[in-house]
């Protein structure tokens, strides 16, 4: 079931639009967020009703996105490092190698006490100010080993 | 030079609508708003502005294609996509002016009759977008939006809508699939947008800085504009510096800056003292320019000329010890990534370019593999469905133009010649 919250968020989503389906990706956006990260088939379902779809619709508009993650629940923290150019040339190789080993993951992974889990993404508009990482919803910029220390002891 | 798109970045609160009002703003809307919408139309023509999203289209031109039918409905979409890596201007705007991009979409509104407008934000903007969010509903709280916007007749509502990671998002016509709920493909062309966009009805899709640069147009007139830098390709313009500097940033410069100007007067010169190698100089679809073309003009002919392209504006700066090979891949990578699989030459193509570039990086390369490249590059280009397998080819063939004998250097001796 979608959250209380969730469906007032979906309610809001489709007053934007001349249509119900036009709503579909703020409503995974927030099927996703209430379930702390990830997509189920039961949250795309449901959608499917809400906005007079099929369930293959809903599910289409979903796997063509990177940002849902369908059936793959990621931890608490989602830490994304971006890996295009020019974070790359400011050291972003650096930068996951060290994630890697401070969380002892490797990319893709989630540590075993379900807190963290590690990406590498494209750019994500922040290359002025390389190499970056987002974290959930947050960027963070400039990044050097002791930055990322910090902010890592920084997250509960 | 006076700074316009980007004056009030650093200000405090520079995203408050007070803080706008008090630095002059809201005054063009209401200006233009006492003009016939066809008046604005030609001001913008006359202006000479071009689209700042990559494809450099004359935007009053653009405007003039929506058909004048007061009953038809129409939309404005504005792109805040902002994929192409390398790129980060209009974040800078909506972070800290979301005013004046809502100010340029009241404006164009009005011009184009719209009475609706998305503005079409990446999903990894998430600041970005509670900035909007709140800068919207001060604007419906003053009257600035909404019905009769400053006492006038004519009304306007803005949403967002928020993209959830897909480059592709940005090419205008997979904008508005997305906005409408279905995979983000492009469409084909004819029908334009102008005639038959979002929902079938005639739409204007512009990027967030060509937005921006409305309000001026209003205030300070078409020849204000027109006269700054080159006569084609004139006004404000963002460069998105990256890489090997001393300060990457954003800067407001003149069309028709030099890459010399920029990176040595603006930016404080090379990072560290190893010499210049390359300049990616619009985004990496932009084929690469070497130290001996730092004298190039960045402005959307100058660069056209120089078998390169303005794009948004984005420019990567690599020195002595980036390896073109490696540089190549990670380019090459991104695209086949974010290859919407719709047309067979770059679904397929492009990854398989990926392949044959990852080997020759990670010291695997084959004997043949580049004219394998060649040969792939050649069967891509020309023959997709959007720009975007273009430009995956445009921006390989520019690194293997320029630096052939790093690509053969690694294939033959299984490691780097820069590192
Ligand atoms: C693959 C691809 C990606 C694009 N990404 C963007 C983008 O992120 N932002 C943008 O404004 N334009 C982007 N464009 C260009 C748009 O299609 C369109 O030309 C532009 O938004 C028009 O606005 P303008 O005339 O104000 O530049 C992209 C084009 C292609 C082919
Ligand atoms: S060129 Fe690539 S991105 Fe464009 S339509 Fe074809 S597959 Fe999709
Ligand atoms: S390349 Fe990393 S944010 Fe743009």
């Amino acid at each position: 079931m979608l959250s209380e919250e969730a469906k007032k968020e979906i309610e809001k989503a489709l007053r934007k639009y001349p249509n119900k389906r036009s709503a579909v990706m703020d409503a995974l956006r927030s099927a996703q967020k209430a379930r702390g990260g990830h997509l189920e088939k039961a949250d795309m379902d449901e959608i499917a009703v809400i906005l007079e779809m099929q369930a293959v619709e809903v599910n289409a508009a979903a796997a063509f996105y990177t940002m849902y993650n369908i059936d793959k629940p990621v931890g608490k923290y989602h830490i994304q490092v971006c890996r295009n150019i020019s974070c790359s040339l400011m050291g972003a190789e650096h930068i996951i190698k060290h994630m890697e080993r401070t969380l002892n993951i490797k990319t893709g992974e989630t540590t075993g006490d379900k807190k963290f889990t590690l990406s590498t993404v494209e750019c994500l508009g922040s290359c002025g100010t390389a190499p970056m990482m987002q974290i959930n919803d947050d960027f963070h910029e400039n990044l050097d080993e002791a930055k990322v220390e910090e902010i890592l002891k920084g997250l509960e | 030079m006076e700074k316009v798109i980007l004056k009030n970045l650093g200000k405090p609160d520079s995203h408050k609508l007070e803080n706008y009002v008090a630095s002059g703003g809201y005054k063009a809307i209401q200006s233009a708003l006492k003009m016939r919408p066809d008046n604005i139309v030609q001001m913008v023509k006359d202006s000479g502005l071009r689209g700042r999203g990559g494809a450099g289209f004359s935007t009053g031109l653009k405007w003039s294609f929506i058909p004048k039918d007061p009953t038809i409905q129409k939309y404005l979409c504005c792109n805040a996509d902002e994929g192409e890596p390398g790129t980060y201007k209009d974040r800078g705007i909506m972070d800290n002016d979301p005013h004046i991009l809502l100010e340029g979409m009241m404006i164009t509104s009005y011009a184009i009759g719209a009475s609706v407008g998305y503005i079409y934000i990446r999903g990894e903007f998430v600041f970005g977008a509670k900035r909007l969010e709140a800068a919207i509903d001060e604007a419906y709280a003053k009257g600035y939006l909404g019905k009769n916007i400053f006492g006038s007749n004519f009304s306007l509502d803005i949403y967002i809508h928020r993209g959830y990671g897909a480059y592709i998002c940005g090419e205008e016509t997979a904008l508005l699939e997305s906005i409408e709920g279905l995979r983000a493909q492009p469409r084909k062309k004819p029908p334009f947008p102008a005639l038959a966009g979002l929902y079938g009805k005639p739409t204007v899709i512009n990027n967030v800085e060509t937005l921006a640069c409305i309000p001026a147009i209003i205030e300070k007139g078409p020849e204000w504009f027109s006269k700054m830098g080159p006569e084609k390709s004139p006004g404000p313009k963002i460069f998105c510096v990256s890489g090997h500097v001393k300060k990457p940033g954003l800067y407001e410069l003149p069309m028709g800056t030099t890459v010399r100007d920029l990176i040595y007067n603006h930016c404080g010169g090379m990072l560290t003292d190893k010499p210049l190698k390359a300049v990616i100089p619009g985004g990496v679809s932009a084929p690469l320019l070497t130290a001996r073309e730092l004298d190039t003009a960045l402005d959307f002919d100058s660069l056209a000329a120089k078998g390169s392209m303005l794009g948004s504006g984005a420019v990567v700066v690599m020195d002595e010890s980036a390896c073109m090979v490696k540089s190549a891949y990670i380019i090459n990578r991104f695209f086949s990534h974010e290859s919407c699989g719709k047309c067979t030459p770059c679904r397929d193509g492009t990854p398989w370019l990926t392949r044959v570039l990852k080997r020759i990086e990670h010291g695997e390369g084959r004997p043949g593999d580049i004219e394998l490249l060649e040969s792939l590059c050649t069967n891509i280009f020309g023959r997709t469905f959007c720009p975007l397998g273009d430009g995956a080819v445009m921006a390989l063939r520019g690194h293997l133009k320029n630096f052939r004998e790093e690509f053969q250097f690694h294939i033959d001796h299984k490691r780097c010649m820069a590192s």
